[in-house]
Formats: C-alpha cells, structure tokens, sequence
C-alpha cells in the first residue's frame, strides 16, 4: 500500500470507524457475552463517560456530545434516530481488579486517554525495565480488545448478514 | 505525554518490509545514524532525530538498552525553535531606525525592510534555545508493530518520515480500512468485498 492508498482509503472509507463505534455501542448494550469472546479475562465492560456523536445530512455537519459519570444515553439514541453515528466513545473494562479508560475516535481509532491499572514503583535501573515491560503489557490488552472487537465488526460489516440480522438489530434497538 | 504518563494517546502502525539481518543491529545502527543531533544546525528552526527512553536529553545510543523484552522503546525527540513575535517586532523596530539613520533617507523601501527582518530573525534564532518535545515509541518486530505515544499529525508525520529514512521500512497507519485491510487476517475474497462497502443509513 503506498502512502497515496493510504490516505485515499482514510477518506474514502472514512465512515467504517463510525459504522464501528455505534454498533460496538448497540452490542455492548445487547450482548453481554461479547468482550469476552475477545478476551475471556475480562469483567465488566461499559460504556465510559463520553460520547460524541455527528450527523453528516444535508443540513451539514451537526455534532452532539454527551459527557458525565452518568451520561444521559437517551440524548445519544436520540441523535441515532435522526441519523447520527457514534464518532468518539469512551469505555471502561475490568480484568480482576483492575481497570482501563480510554477514549476511541471513530475515523482514526486513535486511543486517547487511555488509564491503565498502575505499574510498580521505579526506583532502579532493573525496576523501569520491568515497569516498561508491564506498562506494555497493560496498553497491549487494551489494544488487543480494540482490535478484536474491530475484526468482529467488519467480519459482520461485510458478510451478508449485515443487513437481515445486524442492521435489522440495531435499527430495533435505536427505534426503541 | 509519555509512555509513562498516567494517562496515554496512542496511535498504531503497521510496519511493512524486511530489517536486515541480524535485526537488533540493524535498527541499532538506525537509531544511531539519525539519532538528535544537538550541535549540527544551530540555525535550524527545527531539529528532529532519535533519542533513548531513558535519556532523552543525551541523544546517544550507546548500548542495546532500548531493547527491553520483547520490544524495542526509543523515542522521537523534535526540537523547535520559535521567536516570540514582540521579541522580533521590538529587534526589527531597532535596526530599522538605525538603518534608517545611517542613510540619511526619510523611509526604508520593502526589500530593505525584508532584509532586515530575516537578518534580525537569523540572528535572534541562533540565541534562542530550541524547545524538545519527546514522542516514545514501541515497537513489536514479532507482531510488526508500532504504538506511538502522540496523536499529534505533524508528530506522526515526522515519525513517518524518519522511521522510513532510518530502516527502510514504511509505517503504515492503522485506521479502520488499514486494520481491516492488511491486519484482520481476511481472506482475498473477503477483502473485495471490504473494497466495495459504501457507508449504510442506521436510522430506521
């Protein structure tokens, strides 16, 4: 691929990372097996205290962003049902006791934010390798759900299921 | 914000091509030829090279500790100079009237003035100090990948750029359409129909 696909395909499939993030939304709510068919480690999953939300229609670009402990999730369906798509979500997941934060963009699937639970103190040479090591190890569980859950999604996203079963959910789900 | 930071951005690669055997010492001998040149261009608005994780002010890579287990950890020093504007009004403002005595005219003409402004700015961009800004970096050979801690464009791009110049190997971004492309394991097939997928309504 050379850097030319590269930024054609960016803008070209542009609208994929949205199509992700509201159905990783929708299936979060819906099925509560899913992070664990990626990671059996994981506890609790959720939806964090961000999300945002655009609009592309003919009235131009219209953007609702929706913050909070207790973000009211109701405004969201509400955007979904005039159009919108999820384009920043923020999630929290557990693994035993410990947590992760972060926030995806939709377009870029940047990560930002991310909290991973604390690594040892570093007091010595010998203690930063291995609190590197841990800390890259941490950031790697948290990219290793992204990406599992992301190859769920297009392998949906493109199969022929899409429509008659996926879609079909999610359109019940937001009409709700 | 670093590796290290409590709260982290991450923006991932796909590094595509093939490092010369043995690979440790060809990316050591990567790190080594552009690494941060502190002393070279005094003048240059902007330096940008390579820097250990462990010491980024002393951009030296001396020995193999940016290999830490299973990955490689450097990161990406750019160093910017930038003069304050009222700083460079105030210099321009002085040497204009000086000049402008020396001739014994009542104005200077625009080349006059252009002169002396970049004359003023050459001479103000060699006193300043640059600011370093430090990106990391880690790197699984095994899985060919990259995690930069920034997702700063200009830092990304630069990123880019040098890691391409430094070991012959290109960065690909990954985004949706690049993760689904070339890292979600689909089969040819699958991949066309990737190809062919235009945005659907959600709505009901």
């Amino acid at each position: 691929m050379t850097m030319i696909d590269v930024a054609v395909s960016y803008n070209r499939y542009r609208f994929l990372g949205r199509e992700f993030l509201t159905w990783l939304w929708y299936s979060l709510e819906t099925d509560p097996k899913l992070a664990a068919s990626v990671d059996p480690a994981i506890g609790e999953i959720a939806v964090g205290n961000r999300m945002a939300l655009e609009n592309r229609g003919s009235a131009g670009l219209e953007t609702v962003t929706i913050k909070g402990d207790d973000p009211g999730l109701e405004e969201g369906q509400t955007a979904l049902q005039k159009g919108a798509l999820v384009s920043e979500l923020s999630l929290t997941f557990t693994s035993g006791d410990q947590r992760w934060r972060f926030t995806l963009k939709g377009e870029s699937l940047y990560i930002t934010g991310l909290k991973v639970p604390d690594t040892g103190p570093v007091e010595t040479e010998a203690d930063l390798d291995g609190a590197l090591l841990e800390k890259a190890a941490l950031v790697e569980r948290a990219v290793h759900l992204i990406e599992g859950l992301f190859y769920r999604f297009i392998r949906i996203r493109i199969s022929e299921s899409w429509q008659t079963e996926a879609l079909a959910g999610i359109r019940k789900w937001i009409g709700n | 914000m670093g590796l290290m930071s409590t709260s982290v951005s991450v923006s991932r690669f796909r590094v595509e091509g093939k490092l010369e055997a043995p690979e440790i010492e060809t990316v050591a001998k990567g790190l080594k030829e552009n690494a941060l040149s502190e002393i070279e261009d005094a003048a240059a608005e902007k330096t940008v090279g390579w820097t250990p994780f462990r010491s980024p002010y002393r951009p030296l890579f001396e020995d193999r500790s940016f290999v830490v287990g299973e990955y490689l950890v450097f990161s990406l020093r750019i160093d910017r100079k930038s003069i304050p504007s009222k700083v460079l009004k105030k210099e321009f403002s002085e040497v204009s009237a000086r000049r402008l005595a020396e001739s014994g005219r009542p104005y200077l003409s625009r080349s006059e003035k252009k002169m002396i402004r970049e004359e003023v700015a050459h001479r103000l961009i060699l006193r300043i100090p640059a600011t370093p800004n430090l990106y990391d970096l880690v790197w699984s050979l095994d899985r060919q990948s990259v995690w930069f801690f920034s997702t700063l464009k200009s830092a990304n791009e630069e990123l880019e750029t040098l890691f391409a110049k430094s070991f012959r190997l290109t960065l690909v971004r990954l985004f949706p359409f690049t993760m689904a492309d070339l890292t979600a394991g689909l089969s040819d097939k699958e991949r066309d129909l990737l190809e062919r997928i235009t945005p659907t309504p959600f709505a009901p």
